[in-house]
């Protein structure tokens, strides 16, 4: 798994260097500078993060077990999944590591790694970038339901007034909007999948 | 290319070479042989006779060599390519000083600290080297004989803060019977230190072996007190400086005060004493800081005083038994002579109002340090009570918050040193007086002087509860019942791993040390360099750490860092200790490393008047031209380089020696070059 | 000078977040905002594109820089109302500086639409941004025909406006004090929300709908601590989620909050004398009659200043004082 990642990640990195260590890897597929080699584990991030009781492990842990090394771990972790994107952590990092998008990052390379174990949230953010690779917009009621017809479906009586109230107050489109350059947006969305090393 | 290898204007200066190893830290990166033999052959045409390479070259064996060359070989140029001339120049020109040579035709070049500390590919890094050698052998054919400039030392020293470590300077220098002059713009002199309740670790209480030091400084006969002043100007250098002090209007006439503190009872006006008691406290609009104050006069606060905004009142002035209530007095300008300067100006706290998620300020119950420090001190606003903003209830548990400020680099980057021990010793004595839980929030726990783990280990057996996590916020927004009314701490409990929400009644931020707020300006007034966060320099950080590159400037206390009491007076004797040597030798020899102007070239342009670091450039009105002060100039060619019409030069740094260095840095290049390079017209 | 402002909507503008669109379209006359829609914008990926793939969801985000760019003729400056969309746009010609081998794929990436940004070249602000610093609170004031005395509002910024904030554009990232400034413009009772930044679950209503309940519950809960009667919002997401799940909160919670939360251009408009159907109201699912009434009224009827657990101490200690506390008091 590891070696496929990276030949596919060619312009991140020197794919021919079999000593990328994990964190490595993890930061050259971060948007900007992740600086996670400067985590001093003081646990900031854990203490600010509001969801933090329904993850794994707190994001220091996390950061812990990359810098070890324990690669499958990391990626099997929920923590990335359960991460709201608030940002406090990342004002609040003594260090100024760049933690939500090492999130995001974590989340992309478990997706590719096949480790993530619960299939809700990828599935929803697969959908989500579905839509927008199809209309170039995101498309909200088809999303909604066809996301809780597949994952909540007991939920569904329950949020009916709400799906119900949606539309009623027309605040949901039944049909999607589909920009008018779609051809562009997708040449564009290729050229970048290629490259990334995804196509 | 014009020039100094032309075999036509070969060298006529017999000069010697030395390279040294440094142990492994140069001849790890550059191989010093090669240097040597290169200088030998390549150099022989500019006059270098003999190069040598040795271990250790600052040794007293390798001194010897240079001395004993100079006499058998009767070298009259010594170049030494070691390490930066901040650490060796003086002993190198000692030993050509001790060959039978004037000492400054010796050049110390830097192929440490330049060179091998900064590269790792060992070929470049020894073709550089050679580079610089040949520099530095250039240069030195240019350097002149100069004799050191002798200047008289005044006896009379200058010690700005009244701080512990400025006390503790201004005692010694005192007691070796030479005169002081102590200036603290408060009222009185005690610092900081003289609000806090107990001294970590052995708990002595601060007032009890402060007060008595105080005492002494303010009754000493030689040393002149002189509080509710500040330093507002400093002209002149090392042995001779003339400093302005602003006396200002105390309202009170200290030849006639008694203070017996019989205004301050009557005073109606009351105020919030945002300095002495950190804001937890009143004080009256005249005043002295505490009953302790040194000297025991009062002040009046003018623009809190009734008298002075509405024109009545004068209470205080009606109740004097002595008549020394004086509304009429002026700011006084007293000018004094003094031969050396301790500058003990102390810290701030970190404002912890930048932190908003601590909630300091918002929060009624959040305090800070220093106003824990009044809190349980007996005697402020409290008496020594520990209780809630609300001034009755006790607190049932209290959050102690370490690195409040500190080691984040969204605020200082840096530890402040006193947190740790400042904390444990909170957590003592909240459980002492209050019985109350104690949590201490902490990274890393850093006790590391005499009898600091110890305490640390007394504190953890009085039960307080350590959570290793540093604190997210502190909320007052229930989740829970019983997080209702409360201040929740939330943090993750990293060594459980688990995120907590502790509720307490009371928090407690160990907010950090940082410079003055006005540090950068007192920097500037005494011409002596200071960080980008506004702590002063050294001279050097380990081997002199109470001196400035600005002679006769000593720095002590808290301005070069956060120091716990202990270091702090170490610091003040230490500054001490340095002035008395210079009072001893009643004379200083100075660097003749000078700039001076011609003034036949100076157009009076007035450029270089505002740039000198040192305030050492005058400008003579009827005769239109810029002189410098030989004495404070210390040599660092900012006017030189600034001068447009090329009038100024320096001893030492003169165009000539920097030109023909820069061609002996480039001869290398010339040599590798298959054609002769064109010369681009500038 | 050009005095137009490049505009991108953003998807929620046009469904669910109509009401913000409305009363955005209705204020905008009224304080001289000149907004020019970026043509043929796409959808910025939200939380979602970024969690799968770094180079596509930059390139999806930059396309509407990009043509932003093209539409520029002299102004420099791109407003988005949404909070997700704000920062996304702003993160991405953040990073490109940043990491300009992120910069480099992006714009390889783009050439195949023919299109190109150069990173910096735009500024990227909110909306509240662009109506503090650039309309001012002054010419906000001049408009209000209608205060809303004695309205106790809960300013409600969410995340992804004030954090993570590399340009520096508010106050703070934690407390910023803008949304408090312009309501307390509008005549409104301001309450010191203490999680004015806190999250609304973000997309967990979607993917983990029990840690998106409880995170909304402690926002609706506080702000009914505080007795607020409408939370103000500046980001779609957010009044979606504490409007239409509200009612699936209490559910999960047995409880009964009816906190309603509206956009803070509605309220602009309702002070601006502007009617409550043309800014978008009736359109929420936790309804605002009470709160309409009560600045229907003439004479509001005096309310406690301050919540009863923050008093001001006549006695006993000090407090400390805030900079600038007097200005947003």
């Amino acid at each position: 798994m590891t070696s496929e990642i990276q030949t596919k990640t060619s312009f991140l990195h020197d794919p021919s260097n079999p000593n990328l260590r994990f964190l490595e890897e993890v930061s050259a597929h971060t948007a900007g500078v992740s600086r996670l080699e400067m985590c001093i584990q003081c646990g900031t991030c854990g203490g600010s993060c509001p969801p933090a009781a329904d993850m794994d492990h707190t994001p220091r842990m996390l950061f812990a077990m990359i810098r070890a090394g324990f690669r499958e771990e990391a990626l099997s972790s929920n923590t990335p999944w359960i991460c709201v994107s608030c940002y406090h952590c990342v004002v609040r990092c003594p260090q100024g590591v760049h933690i939500a998008d090492v999130m995001y990052t974590l989340k992309s390379m478990a997706i590719r790694a096949k480790l993530y174990q619960d299939s809700t949230a990828p599935d929803f953010s697969r959908s989500f970038v579905d839509n927008i690779e199809k209309y170039g917009r995101s498309y909200e009621f088809g999303l909604a339901t066809r996301h809780y017809l597949k994952h909540f479906p007991l939920r569904l009586p329950g949020m009916a007034p709400m799906g119900f109230g949606m539309l009623t107050k027309q605040r949901m489109d039944i049909m999607p909007h589909k920009i008018d350059n779609i051809d562009q947006l997708q040449a564009i969305l290729e050229r970048a999948k290629e490259v990334e090393g995804l196509s | 290319m014009t020039g100094p290898f032309d075999s036509a204007s070969k060298s006529p200066e017999r000069i010697g070479v030395y390279v040294c190893h440094c142990g492994t830290n140069i001849a790890g990166v550059v191989d010093v042989a090669e240097v040597r033999d290169w200088t030998e052959k390549r150099l022989k045409g500019r006059g270098v006779i003999i190069a040598r390479d040795y271990k250790f070259m600052c040794s007293s064996l390798g001194q010897e060599m240079i001395e004993k060359d100079i006499q058998k070989l009767g070298l009259t140029r010594v170049v030494v390519a070691a390490c930066s001339p901040h650490l060796h120049e003086q002993t190198f020109r000692n030993a050509c000083q001790r060959g039978g040579l004037n000492p400054y035709l010796s050049e110390l070049v830097s192929i440490r600290e330049q060179v091998s500390w900064v590269h790792t590919d060992k070929h470049a890094a020894t073709d550089k080297a050679k580079a610089v050698v040949s520099g530095g052998v250039e240069r030195v054919i240019k350097n002149e004989p100069l004799e050191p400039l002798r200047v008289p030392i005044n006896e009379a020293t200058l010690v700005v803060g009244g701080g512990i470590a400025g006390i503790q300077a201004a005692l010694e220098i005192a007691d070796a019977g030479f005169p002081v002059y102590l200036v603290e713009r408060e009222p009185s002199i005690g610092g900081h230190m003289a609000q806090f309740d107990k001294t970590f670790p052995t708990l002595d209480c601060a007032a009890c072996i402060l007060t008595p030091r105080m005492v002494s400084a303010g009754t000493h006969r030689h040393i002149t007190l002189m509080t509710w002043s500040e330093v507002e100007n400093v002209s002149g250098y090392v042995g001779n400086f003339t400093v302005t002090i602003r006396k200002r209007a105390r309202y009170v006439n200290t030849e006639l005060c008694t203070g017996c503190g019989i205004c301050q009872e009557k005073c109606p006006k009351k105020v919030i004493d945002q300095i002495y008691e950190a804001g937890m406290g009143y004080r009256k609009a005249v005043y002295t800081p505490f009953p302790q104050a040194v000297p025991r006069y009062p002040v009046i606060d003018k623009p809190n005083c009734t008298y002075f905004s509405k024109g009545t009142c004068k209470a205080c002035e009606k109740f004097c038994p002595t008549n020394a209530i004086d509304f009429n007095q002026q700011d006084e300008l007293i000018t004094v002579q003094v031969g050396n300067i301790i500058l003990a100006t102390g810290y701030d706290l970190f404002n912890a109002r930048r932190i908003p998620h601590y909630g300091y300020g918002r929060l009624a119950n959040v305090y800070t340090n220093l106003e824990f420090e009044r809190l349980s001190n007996a005697a402020g606003p409290t008496n020594g009570e520990i209780v809630l903003r609300d001034g009755k209830t006790k607190p049932k548990s209290v959050g102690i918050i370490h690195c409040v400020g500190s080691r984040d680099r969204n605020y200082n980057n840096y530890c402040s040193a006193i947190c740790c021990m400042q904390s444990l010793k909170f957590a003592h004595l909240v459980h002492e007086r209050t019985g109350a839980t104690v949590y201490n929030f902490y990274i890393d726990i850093r006790t590391t002087a005499k009898a600091y783990d110890e305490f640390y280990q007394r504190v953890l057996e009085e039960g307080t509860l350590f959570v290793r996590g540093r604190v997210a916020e502190v909320t007052d927004a229930a989740r829970k019942p019983e997080e209702e009314g409360r201040l929740i701490i939330q943090v993750e409990d990293t060594l459980a791993g688990k995120q907590r929400r502790i509720p307490v009644d009371m928090v407690i931020l160990s907010a950090g040390l940082e410079p003055r707020k006005d540090a950068k300006e007192t920097a500037k007034l005494f011409g002596i360099s200071c960080s980008a966060d506004g702590w002063y320099i050294e001279k050097h950080p380990k081997l002199d750490p109470v001196a400035t590159m600005t002679e006769g400037i000593f720095i002590a206390g808290c301005n070069t860092g956060p120091k716990d009491i202990p270091n702090t007076v170490s610091q003040g004797a230490a500054a001490a200790a340095r002035v008395l040597g210079r009072i001893q030798q009643k004379e200083i020899f100075i660097e003749p490393v000078r700039a001076s102007v011609n003034q036949d070239k100076c157009s009076g342009c007035r450029i270089c008047n505002n740039l000198c670091p040192f305030n050492a450039i005058s400008f003579i009105e009827d005769r239109k031209v810029t002189e410098i002060n030989a004495a404070l100039c210390q040599g660092c060619g900012t006017c030189v380089a600034a001068c447009p019409a090329g009038a100024i030069s320096g001893t030492v740094f003169s165009n000539e020696q920097v030109l023909s260095q820069i061609d002996g840095l480039l001869m290398l290049n010339l040599e590798y070059m298959k054609e002769a390079p064109e010369l681009v017209a500038v | 000078m050009n005095d137009k402002y490049l505009y991108y909507p953003g998807c929620s503008m046009e469904s669910s977040a109509k009401a913000y669109s409305e009363s955005l379209a209705a204020i905008c006359e009224p304080i001289g905002l000149h907004l020019e829609e970026i043509n043929d914008w796409n959808c910025c990926g939200a939380t979602e594109y970024i969690g799968i793939s770094l180079t596509p969801a930059y390139s999806l985000i930059t396309r509407n820089l990009a043509l932003a760019s093209l539409q520029a003729d002299g102004t420099r400056t791109v407003v988005a109302p949404c909070s997700a969309c704000y920062l996304n746009l702003a993160k991405a010609d953040y990073y490109m500086q940043e990491r300009p081998i992120l910069g480099e794929n992006v714009n390889t990436a783009l050439a195949a639409g023919g299109l190109h940004y150069d990173p910096g070249s735009l500024f990227i602000r909110h909306l509240l941004d662009v109506i503090i610093n650039d309309i001012g609170l002054d010419k906000v004031k001049s408009k209000v025909v209608r205060p809303l005395t004695g309205l106790r509002v809960a300013p409600y910024l969410g995340c992804m406006v004030p954090r993570p904030d590399y340009e520096h554009r508010w106050s703070n990232p934690e407390y910023p004090n803008e949304l408090d400034r312009l309501l307390k413009t509008l005549g409104a009772e301001v309450i010191d929300f203490p999680l004015k930044t806190h999250c609304c679950g973000g997309h967990m209503t979607q993917i983990g709908p029990n840690t998106a309940f409880e995170l909304i519950r402690r926002l609706v809960s506080s702000a009914d601590q505080y007795r607020a009667e409408v939370m103000v919002t500046l980001g779609p997401m957010c009044q979606m989620n504490i409007d239409a799940y509200q009612g699936e909160m209490n559910r999960h919670f047995h409880t009964d909050y009816r906190m309603p939360i509206i956009f803070f251009t509605q309220l602009m408009g309702l002070a601006f004398g502007l009617n409550a159907k043309q800014l978008g109201f009736g359109r929420e699912l936790v309804g605002t009659r009470e709160m309409l009434q009560r600045i229907g009224v003439e004479a509001p009827e005096p309310i406690e200043a301050v919540p009863a657990h923050k008093p001001r101490m006549k006695e006993g200690l000090p407090m400390p004082r805030m900079p600038g506390d007097e200005e947003v008091n």
